[in-house]
Parts: C-alpha cells; structure tokens; sequence
C-alpha cells in the first residue's frame, strides 16, 4: 500500500489578538499542532476526538482550504504546500470535501444541477449537454432522481441535500474526500443510509477517505484505520480491529469505554475507564504530555515531557509515556 | 456505472420521502417567486406600494399630466386657493400652477433618488464587498468610513454642496457620498457572514477563484438586506434632497422642488398655507411610502426578523 497523502509535523495556529488599541498577539490557539500522518490509497482513516479537539482543522489542512503555520502535505508523491492558486488548481480535482451541514452547504439561490456542475465549470467545461449528462448521472449515483436537478436546496430534507453535497464533491472524480462529520447533523436512520452511500461510491470509485466524526460507532463502522486526536495532538494511530480491540492510550481506552453497550450482559465487564474534567484551552495546554491534567496514570513525567508517537506493534502508535515506561 | 448492488444496498426507503416531497413541490417554485409572494400578502408593503405608486406615476408621466408650465411666471394668477380658476392645487406668489410644480417637483424628488441609490448599490457593494472579502483591505476601507460617519449625515451633505456651489448634480453626489459608507457596512456585515458559509468553502475547495466566489455565493447571497436598505435609503434620500433645496443647496429655482417650493411658501404661510402644505404632504407620502415598502421588504426578505415573528 502507497501512501496516497502524507502530511508531517503538520500544524495550525489561530493568532489571537487581544483587544483594545494595540493588538498584541498573545500566545497562538494551537488548533493541530506537530501532527504527522499518512492515508493510504483506498483507505479510510477515521478521524475522531471531542469537539475543539481540530479534527475539522486538520481536515481543512489537508485540501489546503486553510494554510499550515508548518509542515508539509505530500500528495500523491508531491509536495502541495505553499502552491499558489494556479498551482494547485490540478491537485484540487483530485481533493474534495463533504460537510457536515447539509443546510449551510448548498448555496440557497442555486439549483441542484448548477451547484453539482459548478466543480466541472470551474474547471473548464461549458455548461452543455455533456455537462448536464454528467450531473445526471451523478445524482443516479448518490441515489437522487434525476428530476431532483431543477430543485432548489430548501426543497430537500437533511439526507437529500447530504447527497446533493456528496454528488457535488465527486462530480470531478476525486481520489481524496474528506468527509467533515458528514453523518453528524442528520437522523439516525439518514446516517446509515449516507454512511452506505459513502461505502459504496469508496469500493465503485476508488475512494480514499479522511472520516472525521466524534460518534465512535460510526467511524468503527466505516474506517479501516482510526486515528485519535486530543488537544491538537494525534495520541493514538492503528488498525481499527486493535484500537477498538485494545486501546493502549488512556484517552482512548477512556472514549471507547464511554460507548454505551446495548448487551446489559457484556456491559460493566471489562475495565471501564472514566475520565472527569473538561478538555483544557488549546490556548494554553499543558505542558508536557496533553493529556495529563485528565489522565488516571499521570506520572511526574507526563507533566515536563510531550511523548512522541511511538509504534508498539506494528501500524500502532500511541503517544503515552505509560508505553516506554512499562518497556523500560 | 449505476451497477446493480449498488441498487440493492441502498435502501429504497430514502428514496420514498423524496418522491412525496416532491408532490407537494410540484406546486412550489423558485426562490423570487415565493418571495414575491409574500410580499403581497404584507398589508403594509401593499400600502407603501400604493402610495410610492402615486409619486411614480405622477413624476414619470409629469409632461403628459400637466398643462400649465410649472416654471413662468403669470402674476395676474397669483395666490389661487386650491380649486380656483381651474387650478387643483392653486397658485403661488407668482402665480404658477402649484400642480405643475409639485408634479415636476416629484420628478425631481425620483430622479435625484434613484440616482443616489443606484451609486449606492454600485460603490456601496463594492466598497463593502472589498472589505469584508479581502480582509487585508477592511481595515483601511472601514477606518475612512468611519470617518465619513462620524458627521451627521445631513450636515456632511450641506458641507459638500456648499463647497460644490448648488445644483441638481452636485446635491446627488453629496447625498451619495454621505451615504454610501452606510451602504457599504451593511454589505461587508454580510460578506464577512457569507465567506464563511461552507457553501463558499466547497467552491473554494473546488478551486474557484474570487471573482466567481463573489460573484455566484456572496453577492447574490448578500442580496437582501442590501435591497432592503437601499429602499430606505431611497426615502432618506428625497427628504435629504428636500432639506437641501429647502436651504437653497439643491436644485437652483425656478427649477421646482419640494424643497424649494417649500421654501417660498414659507413666507406666504399665513397668506396661502397651501404653498407650503401641498408638496409637505407629497413629501411625507413618498417618505412614509417608502418606509411602508422597506418594512415590508425586511419583513420578507430579512430571515432574522421573520424568525422573531
């Protein structure tokens, strides 16, 4: 397996300015900091973690619709940042993004099929019959008749106007989708149909998916590898079998024993961890490890050094001192 | 491409829904119309729709409506009450038909604030677009426009025309350049809402570039309250206009307007209240017309104000 996109020592700060006359910049919000990853080909990495955790953040990194502070994005062998507009005008085709609003997605005053054709549009095809073709055929795709072209966006529920968005991103036959909680804003019953659809569409196209989400079932669900973000910072990569299977950083353990267990036989058994307080100010983190100021094994390293992210086992980091202190 | 299990693992259910919906959208349509709609079911935009209907017929067809020549003199006809001698709205100090003279006044009134609120609409878009979209130049834009700001509005209008000398062209520029930093606030509120929205982002991700962004996501987006401004903007402007050759700084008579017919009649207040009366009330139904018509339009067209209701 080739690495399709590869980012390293990837991150992004907010300057926060306080107010008042002068405009001080005060300490940067450490939105992803130092993060480095890859995405194989054909693969869906799921993406998950509290909500401020920058997993949406990361996600915009990735098809540059915000700028690294640092780092780089190797894409498909080629290094994609710092190009201009022009530059990156080809790498675009090949990233798309599906959001997580159905409602603020669509622009309102546009119809489906001009807002499926505009990717094509921007790209140089004229707005013909081959066009339009194209566009019916993609809404077959996501599962919309095709009449559902000359409809504006208020006409459709949450999960119609999902695969409106959905349609739209792969109108220009991307290799790369990043999928920001696209299941999130929608019904229960909605989400699995939209997270089948994305299955689908991944084995017919040849997707690579970024599956960002906070609801763990649903990236179990659809992911093949699971990456766990907290404070900006990945602390656990690895196959979704072994994350799920055996989580080995205390965040981790904490956020899948928090999944309720609909067996009232099997819950309760196991080691539940629990995890009190509220994620710290990307602002201001902690020194050392994140996660300290939360974790039931904190040690008084955890408090001056920042782990790095070691394997374990092989295709399994963890980012946790408990890892090299128990080898030790 | 459409292959066949694909079919099959997605469930027809979701599909249900949309054809039912669709029933019932049969009857629904575009975005304008149902906008157009409403809008005539609001009582009150009904009403100022009326009322600005009064002005506008009268001002276009001045020329066709009127016989007398609202600007020579005739001191035979001097002081006529409303009624007599075949004068409708009588006669003033120097003897013109005072229906001429608020008919062409009307004229006037709708040229100069047409005119204001179309270079509105052009520069107030785009000064305020190029704010709030290239956040580099907000802060040099919208400092100037404080500044502008910062004078009441009509005594910055004064200001320029007195040092312009008056006159129907010089008396719109003012107004413009008083209030088009108004305008252009009010796009950059919503431009800075708009760049936001993730519909924007997929463009962006799209690889569109500024003047497509601006052009198809924000601008039509930013549509409406920019027409509901500029509605009120509109009566802003006539009063102004009025205010300024009230003070001799509009038009420059005999060329009648509001203001200025107004102005005379002043002195004739006891003798012939009508001089004064008859373009005061053209002047509040156009106001109060277009008022009307702003409410309703930002009644319908501003969703913040419906979700209150």
């Amino acid at each position: 397996m080739n690495p399709l996109i590869e980012f390293s020592g990837l991150s992004k700060h907010f300057p926060v300015r306080s107010g008042g006359l002068f405009r001080r910049t005060v300490t940067p919000l450490r939105a992803v900091d130092d993060v480095s990853l890859s995405i194989n080909s054909g693969e869906t990495l799921g993406l998950v973690g509290e909500s401020g955790c920058g997993k949406s953040t990361l996600g915009r990194l990735l098809i540059r619709l915000m700028e690294p502070t640092e780092g780089s994005i190797r894409f498909d062998g080629q290094e994609i940042t710092g190009l201009n507009a022009k530059a990156m005008r080809p790498h675009r085709k090949a990233m798309q993004i599906v959001f997580q609003d159905p409602y603020g997605a669509l622009n309102p005053r546009m119809m489906v099929e001009d807002i499926v054709m505009e990717p094509l549009l921007i790209h140089g095809a004229k707005p013909d019959a081959d066009s339009r073709r194209l566009v019916g055929e993609m809404l077959k795709l996501v599962g919309l008749p095709t009449r559902a072209r000359d409809r504006f966006p208020h006409e459709f529920s949450g999960g119609q106007r999902q695969r409106v968005g959905i349609a739209r991103a792969l109108i220009l036959r991307p290799r790369f989708v990043v999928c920001d909680e696209p299941v999130s804003a929608l019904d229960v019953s909605v989400q699995a149909q939209i997270v089948n659809l994305l299955q689908d569409l991944q084995t017919e196209l040849g997707l690579t998916y970024l599956f960002i989400a906070h609801d763990l079932s649903v990236v179990k669900h659809i992911s093949d590898r699971v990456a766990v973000m907290y404070l900006g910072k990945v602390v656990e990569v690895a196959d979704k079998r072994a994350i799920y299977a055996s989580p080995q950083h205390p965040y981790t353990q904490a956020l899948i024993g928090a999944v309720p267990v609909l067996n009232p036989r099997v819950r309760g058994r196991g080691k539940r961890q629990r995890i009190s307080g509220d994620i710290p100010s990307a602002l201001n983190p902690p020194s050392g490890c994140r996660f300290h100021t939360r974790c039931p094994h904190v040690m008084p390293i955890c408090k001056e050094t920042l782990p790095p992210l070691l394997e374990t086992a092989p295709g399994h980091g963890v980012a946790c001192h408990l890892m090299t202190q128990t080898r030790a | 491409m459409n292959g066949p299990e694909l079919v099959a693992v997605r469930p027809a259910a979701d599909d249900a829904p949309l054809e039912e919906e669709f029933e019932v959208a049969a009857k629904r349509q575009a975005p304008w119309r149902m906008t157009v709609r409403r809008l005539f079911r609001h009582r009150l935009f009904l009403m100022g729709l009326c009322l600005c209907s009064i002005i506008l017929l009268a001002g276009v067809f001045a020329q066709l409506i009127t016989t007398a020549d609202p600007v020579r003199l005739a001191m035979r006809w001097r002081f006529r009450a409303p009624g007599v001698d075949g004068f409708v709205f009588g006669t003033d100090n120097f003897g013109r038909s005072l229906w001429a003279r608020v008919v062409f006044g009307a004229q006037l009134s709708l040229y100069i604030g047409f005119s204001v609120v179309l270079l509105n609409a052009v520069f107030g878009t785009l000064i305020g677009a190029a704010a709030g979209y290239f956040r580099k130049l907000d802060n040099a834009l919208m400092r100037v426009n404080d500044a502008m700001m910062a004078f009441p509005a009509i005594l910055l209008a004064i200001a320029i025309t007195a040092v312009l000398g008056a006159s129907t062209f010089n008396a719109i520029l003012a107004l413009s350049i008083v209030y088009i930093p108004r305008t252009a606030r009010i796009v950059r509120a919503s431009v800075i809402v708009l760049r936001e929205m993730e519909y924007v982002q997929a463009a962006v991700a799209a690889g569109a570039g500024h003047w497509r962004i601006l052009r198809r996501h924000i601008l039509p987006n930013a549509m409406a309250p920019l027409i509901v401004q500029l509605s009120f903007l509109f009566a802003y402007a006539v009063l102004s206009e009025a205010t300024l050759s009230f003070l001799g700084l509009g038009a420059v008579p005999p060329t009648p307007t509001w203001g200025n017919i107004m102005a005379e009649g002043r002195q004739y207040l006891v003798e012939a209240p009508w001089i004064i009366t008859i373009p005061g009330i053209a002047l509040m139904i156009t106001v109060m017309g277009l008022n009307l018509l702003g409410d309703g339009l930002r009644d319908v067209l501003d969703p913040r104000l419906r979700i209150q209701q």
